[in-house]
């Protein structure tokens, strides 16, 4: 067995950086001094026997590693090999729908030279896995692929020691391709299965460490850059995958949780006697939390209803959509910095101030967040869709009062997420509701819920000031975002001087929180709109005022190539009737994209309509072009949605479109033509492809409109006004 | 008030005692374990919950239980036979056409309802059908063209 490890401190990985996490707090009415007692027997790693069916592989146990963020020191905790010769690779990464099992995969079978049908992935299991930090920031490629290929490549190492050793032959005559070990002089073989008899290499590869073998080249890939299917995708078209709301346990019972009706709303009274009184209902009330749990949904519902109508709420004000904007600027909680750059403007020839906004977006994954519970004494299993299993843990075992040691949550691979689950709200409630009900709960929360109580990408405030010279160079650069974060906060453009600072308002008017490429989708927008206005000012193409702005380089590379296949220069000569031509471009995770855009206004409808989209993506080697080609499209479709029509709208602390009927989410019938290349460059590392597509789809479609019609859009969802100029 | 509510479920002849209220979506995924047909929004927008109901496709989250006796249903469930995907599940799985795959079933589910009718409508018009699908990933290029797919497969 591994001995355990001393704890090490939480080291943030470079993806959980720029995450907004802001869980919810629970005040469930257990004594804190209890609670400091069993946190710090906690610490101690416990070896607890498991309940054997994890997510119903088959692998061997072992111990939970506490501890955050730590890479695996010993490969067999990443890496172990069964004697029916299956390989199971073990990752706290989830699988939401980005590719991440197909890629880890291909990772594990190119390192061990190993047919991908003899691999699965096991994901997510705070019980089985190691804690691969949060799945977000584009973060499994660059970094848990490259983990789980050092791993391989040592597990490879390790198994030619091995049967060199059992051959009593030199290291150098044994080979290892397809799946087989084979000693090049006699021809004998070794299958994985063969080497796996006896102790001897889970031994070996407990002591083997991930980082000493060579990884394969990337001109040497045979499954890495293949287009290998989800290992598990027939489950999914045959329904047979089961997502936490799929969960089945014995006795499982159903749960609801009683909401507030505005935000900041608190509870003064409740009577749940009507809900008491219902047969096979059990209210559970604890602090300010009360939930019901039934045999069935609908009976839940119905007991939810009947103690809702007598809850009692003291409301507070809170600030509408329409005033948000305002609100933002008179919440920064800091001084927000003037401009001082006073020698480029008083030489400027020409000075540009504009102010951007962006709504609050939600992510309305299609799975809502969804948890089922179980007890078994003082040990918690749960079930749930999120992007953060082990913060999850960590979550359930404070708001419980457990160590976390006992606390084990599964996710079985995840109906959406988009930064929008890495928060453990609906775990939690389906943990008390299940401890009061001394049975599993299954717990999942409405579109409604989701709408309203799950958080929302952060709206935005940004000012940008920019000084141009006689000869329309920039100058000067100052750049202010309030709200949005500071991803893709740097200009990548030269300018004499530059300035750009991100400041957080407190409190925010709803619960901030990451999304699809987080605030870049914000700050590219006021960025790359504010470029199209400064080149307009200088007289220039918006893609001339770019490029003579622009080193040298991988973004430079993206736009020319993405101007060349749209034909830029071309088509903005000829200008045709409410047709307007567009591009943006942007940095962010590592990649890099640019986007030129066709749109069609409709007077009549005030409706802009993107007709064509070309975007041109660099991310590094391509692991699996049809997987990255999918993550792409998804981000451009999103991005439209994003920059036409999604916005929450709310007025004394209540949600006005809190459904897919009144929030609107991209559709068929929204879908462009659309004509991507991605570059295929191999002299730099493999970065995550799942984000930053989305960035330049607001700004190139705001641009597009502008050529149009000479409009100038600086809000998004972008909006036609009512009066158009002819 | 529970009832009996007989109806035939991918092919079998069935009796389920309960309230005829409930959404026939919680019937099937509570009741009788058939998780395939998911829930995403309540309120027949997004699709997922889609099954058939005498051969055509209806929002399983908006339809009660008591309005399905006598009724034919088959859910996701009762597509393949003896193993053997359904066309329009293989023409998922040959255009990849899924990302966190929560909204498939029911996708497809309602290209099978639409491709039964006779003739087999065209393109344009089984797309427009489409609409009432959401994929919120926005796999839609794939999706489109697992959608001709099937379509030219019913065609043949």
């Amino acid at each position: 067995m591994i001995m355990p490890d001393e704890p090490l401190p939480f080291i943030p990985s470079p993806e959980d950086e720029h995450q907004i996490i802001e869980p919810v707090e629970f005040d469930f009415g257990l004594r804190r001094r209890t609670f400091m007692q069993l946190v710090a027997t906690g610490l101690a790693i416990a070896v607890a026997p498991w309940p054997t069916d994890a997510q119903e592989q088959k692998q061997q146990r072992r111990p939970d590693k506490s501890g955050g963020n730590n890479a695996p020191k010993s490969v067999w905790e990443r890496i172990h090999i069964g004697k029916d010769g299956v390989v199971t690779v073990l990752t706290g990464k989830v699988e939401i729908g980005q590719g991440a099992r197909g890629e880890f995969t291909q990772a594990a079978a190119e390192e061990l030279r190993v047919p991908t049908e003899q691999i699965q992935v096991l994901m997510s299991d705070t019980g089985l896995v190691p804690n691969d930090g949060l799945t977000a920031g584009s973060g499994s490629t660059p970094r848990t692929v490259p983990a789980i290929r050092q791993a391989a490549a040592a597990a490879r190492e390790a198994l030619l020691e091995l049967a060199s050793k059992r051959w009593g032959v030199e290291r150098t005559s044994v080979e290892l391709s397809g799946g087989k070990i084979t000693h090049t002089v006699t021809k004998r073989t070794f299958t994985f299965g063969e080497l796996a008899q006896g102790e001897e290499l889970p031994k070996t590869l407990e002591q083997a460490t991930p980082s000493t073998a060579a990884l394969t080249a990337v001109s040497d890939w045979k499954v890495m850059g293949t287009a290998l299917p989800r290992p598990n995708a027939r489950d999914i078209v045959t329904g047979t995958h089961r997502y936490s709301s799929d969960i089945k346990r014995a006795d499982m019972l159903h749960g609801k949780v009683l909401r507030a009706p505005s935000y900041g709303a608190k509870l003064i009274s409740v009577d749940v006697a009507p809900a008491k009184a219902m047969k096979d209902v059990i209210v559970v009330q604890d602090g300010s939390f009360t939930g019901v749990v039934a045999p069935t949904t609908a009976r839940a519902q119905e007991a939810l209803d009947a103690i809702a109508k007598t809850a009692k709420w003291d409301e507070s004000p809170h600030p509408s959509s329409k005033e948000m904007y305002d609100h933002l600027r008179a919440h920064a909680a800091e001084a927000v910095p003037k401009n001082e750059f006073a020698e480029e403007l008083a030489a400027a020839k020409k000075t540009l101030r504009a102010t951007y906004h962006a709504a609050y977006i939600q992510h309305a994954p299609m799975e809502t967040r969804a948890a089922v519970a179980e007890w078994k004494g003082d040990q918690l299993t749960v079930w749930t869709g999120t992007q953060n299993p082990f913060g999850n843990r960590s979550e359930l075992a404070k708001a419980l009062r457990i160590p976390e040691s006992k606390v084990r949550v599964i996710t079985p691979d995840t109906g959406g997420g988009f930064g929008g689950k890495h928060t453990g709200e609906a775990a939690i409630e389906a943990a008390r509701l299940a401890q009061a009900a001394g049975k599993p709960v299954s717990l999942k929360w409405t579109r409604a819920e989701e709408f309203i109580w799950a958080y929302f990408r952060p709206a935005a405030v940004s000012d940008a000031e920019a000084t141009l010279d006689a000869e329309g160079r920039l100058t000067s650069w100052h750049f202010i975002t309030l709200n949005a974060g500071p991803s893709a906060l740097e200009t990548p453009y030269r300018s004499g001087k530059k300035l750009a600072r991100s400041i957080n308002c407190a409190p925010p008017p709803l619960r901030p929180g990451s999304y699809r490429a987080l605030a870049s989708t914000a700050n590219n927008f006021a960025r790359e709109s504010f470029m199209d206005e400064l080149a307009a000012a200088a007289g220039a193409d918006p893609l001339e005022f770019r490029l003579a702005h622009l080193p040298s380089g991988r973004l430079r590379d993206v736009l020319e190539e993405a101007a060349k296949r749209f034909k830029w220069s071309e088509r903005v000569k000829s200008k045709k009737k409410d047709i307007g031509l567009g591009l943006a471009c942007g940095t962010e995770k590592g990649s890099y994209v640019a986007a030129c855009v066709e749109v069609e206004i409709d007077r009549k409808q005030g409706k802009m309509i993107p007709r064509h989209v070309c975007e041109v993506f660099d991310c590094g080697p391509i692991i699996n072009p049809d997987n990255l080609r999918a993550q792409v499209e998804g981000g451009i479709i999103m991005g439209l949605g994003g920059a036409l029509r999604e916005g929450m709208e709310f007025q004394n602390g209540r949600m006005l479109n809190a459904s897919f009927s009144a929030y609107e989410v991209p559709r068929f019938r929204d879908l462009p033509e659309l004509d991507l290349h991605m570059l295929k460059r191999t002299d730099v590392a493999s970065a995550g492809a799942g984000e930053t597509p989305i960035i330049v789809i607001a700004p190139a479609i705001g641009n597009a409109v502008f050529h149009a019609t000479g409009v100038r859009l600086r809000e998004l969802p972008l909006t036609l006004p009512e009066k158009m100029p002819s | 008030m529970d009832q009996s509510i007989s109806f035939t479920l991918n092919g079998k002849p069935l009796t389920v005692a309960t309230d005829p209220s409930r959404p026939l979506l919680e019937v099937l995924r509570e009741d009788l374990d058939l998780t395939g047909t998911k829930y995403g929004c309540g309120e027949s927008q997004c699709g997922a919950c889609t099954v058939l109901v005498d051969g055509v496709a209806v929002r399983s989250c908006v339809r009660t239980v008591g309005s399905v006796t006598g009724k034919k249903i088959t859910t996701i469930e009762g597509l393949s036979a003896d193993g053997k995907l359904h066309p329009v599940q293989e023409a998922f799985l040959a255009e990849k056409a899924y990302q966190c795959g929560f909204c498939i079933p029911g996708m497809i589910m309602g290209l099978v309802g639409a491709l039964q009718q006779k003739p087999v409508p065209g393109d344009a018009e089984l797309l427009s059908g489409m609409h009432g699908h959401i994929c919120r990933c926005c796999g839609y290029p794939n999706l489109v063209k697992a959608i001709r797919r099937a379509a030219a497969q019913a065609r043949k």
